[in-house]
């Protein structure tokens, strides 16, 4: 069994291309160039570099033993949250703006629904020099005002997406509409494990940085280069794909993704898309999707916009079928709770997306001398109206 | 049973195709509306069938797209619309959609259902050649649909031969790199690439869309092509125009 993408851009039966023939040039010269940038020595130094001065890494590993002691088992933290621009989006922009250098691209597009992603790109590009564009639904630009005015503040220009549902899914829709429009000079980074081969893959890689920091960390705080738990919140799945990415092919491992329930998994207002999806084509990949029987594809909820996205990076839907990792789903008032409860135990206040894994602490059974690694995948600044709203702070 | 794309290109025959999507503007338009079209002497109709996210289309589609779905269209309703549709209306007939509505559809199921309505050929922009070849190719022979392949300015010379071969009616070639509906002029780029494709040995007729708008890049694209398509510019029509005018805006087109 493996678990990572074969040379078609599949895994398992999950992943492909299913792209229009105006992206065939793009996707085919990406295809072809990646691993070859990627790989090579000058990419590395330059990657690594910035990765260490610009982002703050490595992250720390952070032992709670308040909740710890309160859930009886040993509870890590990987703290992407303190990354520079609050979460591991901005891992992914700094290798994808490397590679756009490389690849002679002078125009960034990007989408971002919370607007994390469109924060980490639009620095990568202040940084870089280059035009940034970020599409956003007009329904997040309302919700997520704060995010909207650091993307303008750092240069970028926020286009709003006014079709379908005006979230997330619709705002990837234009970005890639920009793409077939201005198909030469301009690159697509994408922000989660999702969208045609290789992009999965290429964003898997890029995020692998937390598992690999997470081997060297472990070895010297317990002896081992392994947990027997990581736990990860998944929306589209790239900070779940990073912490993930050393330790797949090792059955001692044992993984958790959590999704957003939202009001609850059949309450018609969910984005627990590995239950409610079906196979089926989003964005360019198969994967498992919410949609009605028709194909035609669904509205996901969540109260953390990061989580609400229709489909699945198609590794997970891989992770699914072969039951390499367990799905659960925790549901809005829950992620909420645990977000509390992170910030009374540990000082630590967490995004909405974060707080969704907490909830195995509850649902599963664990062992005094376990190891769990939770990803702590961003901070809750961006949640601070969210929070304020919902504990009526 | 012929195939009736088959018969459709002759030399210095110029086509004209109209392209409209389906339970667009009211649900039970469809019929009418390829009514108007066969009694306006177009050669060819695609029919849309909307999807939620229309990757490969411009704001004209997407809103005719997500209007049809509001008025409830599906593939089962629309192929129970054209179920007897083959009594009066005698033009080939293209159906365009997006892939995962027919995946859930059962592909192959969905190919049997466009052969008993009477359907020639299907163009699934989202559908990759090599996809095509590996998967799905042994239906539309089983079926006698032709699949339309699409090129664009992009695309390499070597791609173009590929396609050319893997082509049993026309090529759609995508006049400008862009999404449907989003150019009123040929621009000099496009006529580079037109001249550029028409210097090259295909042997699929060639059929000119995304961006033909009026009377004036109808016939710019005519001179590079055995014919052209007409989306986007159709929709806006019916958004301001009863069915019963389609002659009208077929002939403002043609002169």
């Amino acid at each position: 069994m493996t678990f990572k993408v074969d040379s078609n851009g599949y895994y398992g039966q999950y992943g492909g291309a299913f792209i229009p023939e105006m992206l065939y040039p793009n996707i085919q010269q990406l295809k072809q160039s990646y691993l070859q940038i990627i790989g090579s020595s000058a990419f590395q130094n330059e990657f690594q570099q910035l990765l260490k001065y610009y982002v703050g890494r490595p992250t720390p590993l952070y032992f709670s033993h308040r909740l710890s002691k309160k859930y009886g088992t040993k509870i890590y933290f990987k703290r992407e949250d303190l990354c520079h621009t609050g979460a591991h989006k901005i891992n992914n922009t700094i290798g994808q703006i490397l590679l756009a250098k490389y690849m002679g691209k002078d125009r960034i597009i990007a989408e971002t629904g919370a607007g994390q992603h469109g924060v980490a790109t639009a620095s990568v590009c202040a940084l870089m020099g280059v035009k940034c564009i970020v599409y956003m639904g007009s329904v997040d630009i309302k919700r997520q005002s704060p995010n909207v005015a650091r993307m303008k503040m750092l240069g970028a220009e926020v286009r709003a997406a006014t079709s379908g549902s005006k979230t997330l899914k619709d705002a990837t829709n234009e970005a890639i509409r920009d793409w077939i429009n201005n198909p030469e000079k301009t690159h697509y980074i994408i922000g989660s494990v999702v969208g045609p081969h290789p992009y999965p893959d290429m964003v898997s890689r890029f995020q692998s940085v937390i598992s690999q920091e997470l081997t060297h960390q472990l070895e010297f705080l317990e002896g081992r280069s392994f947990p027997d738990y990581l736990v990860a919140c998944v929306g589209g799945g790239s900070n779940a794909a990073g912490l993930f990415y050393h330790f797949l092919d090792n059955p001692k491992v044992t993984i958790f993704c959590v999704e957003a329930a939202g009001h609850g998994v059949n309450s018609g207002k969910s984005a627990a898309t590995t239950q409610l999806g079906r196979p089926g084509i989003i964005h360019g990949s198969k994967t498992l999707l919410m949609q009605n029987a028709d194909g035609q594809i669904q509205e996901p909820h969540s109260i953390s916009a990061g989580l609400d996205y229709p489909g699945v990076g198609p590794l997970f839907a891989h992770l699914k079928d072969t039951k390499r990792a367990h799905f659960r789903a925790v549901s809005d008032r829950d992620a909420m709770l645990w977000g509390l409860e992170l910030s009374k135990m540990d000082g630590i206040i967490p995004a909405i997306e974060t707080s969704h894994a907490l909830g195995v602490l509850e649902s599963e059974k664990f062992n005094k001398d376990d190891i769990i690694v939770f990803g702590c995948s961003g901070r809750g600044d961006k949640d601070l109206d969210t929070y304020i709203n919902y504990f009526e702070l | 049973m012929n195939n009736r794309l088959d018969g459709l290109f002759k030399p210095n025959k110029k086509i004209l195709s109209i392209y409209f999507t389906a339970g667009y503007p009211r649900i039970n338009d469809t019929a009418t509306i390829l009514r108007g079209l066969q009694k306006s002497n177009v050669d060819l109709v695609e029919i849309g069938m909307p999807f939620s996210d229309p990757l490969a289309d411009g704001p004209t589609i997407q809103s005719s797209s997500t209007v049809a779905l509001k008025n409830g269209m599906s593939t089962k309703i629309l192929f129970e619309q054209l179920q007897n549709i083959r009594m009066d209306i005698h033009l080939p007939l293209i159906i365009m959609g997006y892939f995962n509505p027919i995946l859930q559809y059962g592909v192959e199921k969905f190919c049997e259902e466009c052969a008993q309505i009477g359907i020639d050929g299907l163009i699934i922009p989202d559908l990759p050649l090599q996809v095509y070849e590996q998967s799905y190719e042994l239906y539309f022979e089983k079926y006698n649909l032709h699949n339309i392949f699409l090129i664009t300015p992009q695309t390499s010379e070597g791609r173009i031969q590929k396609i050319d071969q893997k082509s049993k009616s026309f090529i759609y070639m995508v006049s400008s790199n862009s999404v449907t509906g989003s150019k009123n002029r040929v621009e000099d780029k496009v006529l580079s690439y037109f001249k550029r494709v028409k210097s090259q040995p295909i042997t699929s007729p060639k059929l000119i869309g995304f961006g033909i708008s009026n009377n004036q890049t109808y016939r710019t694209a005519l001179k590079f092509a055995d014919g052209v398509i007409i989306g986007s510019a159709f929709i806006n029509f019916l958004d301001n125009n009863s069915i019963e005018d389609i002659g009208k805006f077929i002939k403002s087109i043609k002169e």
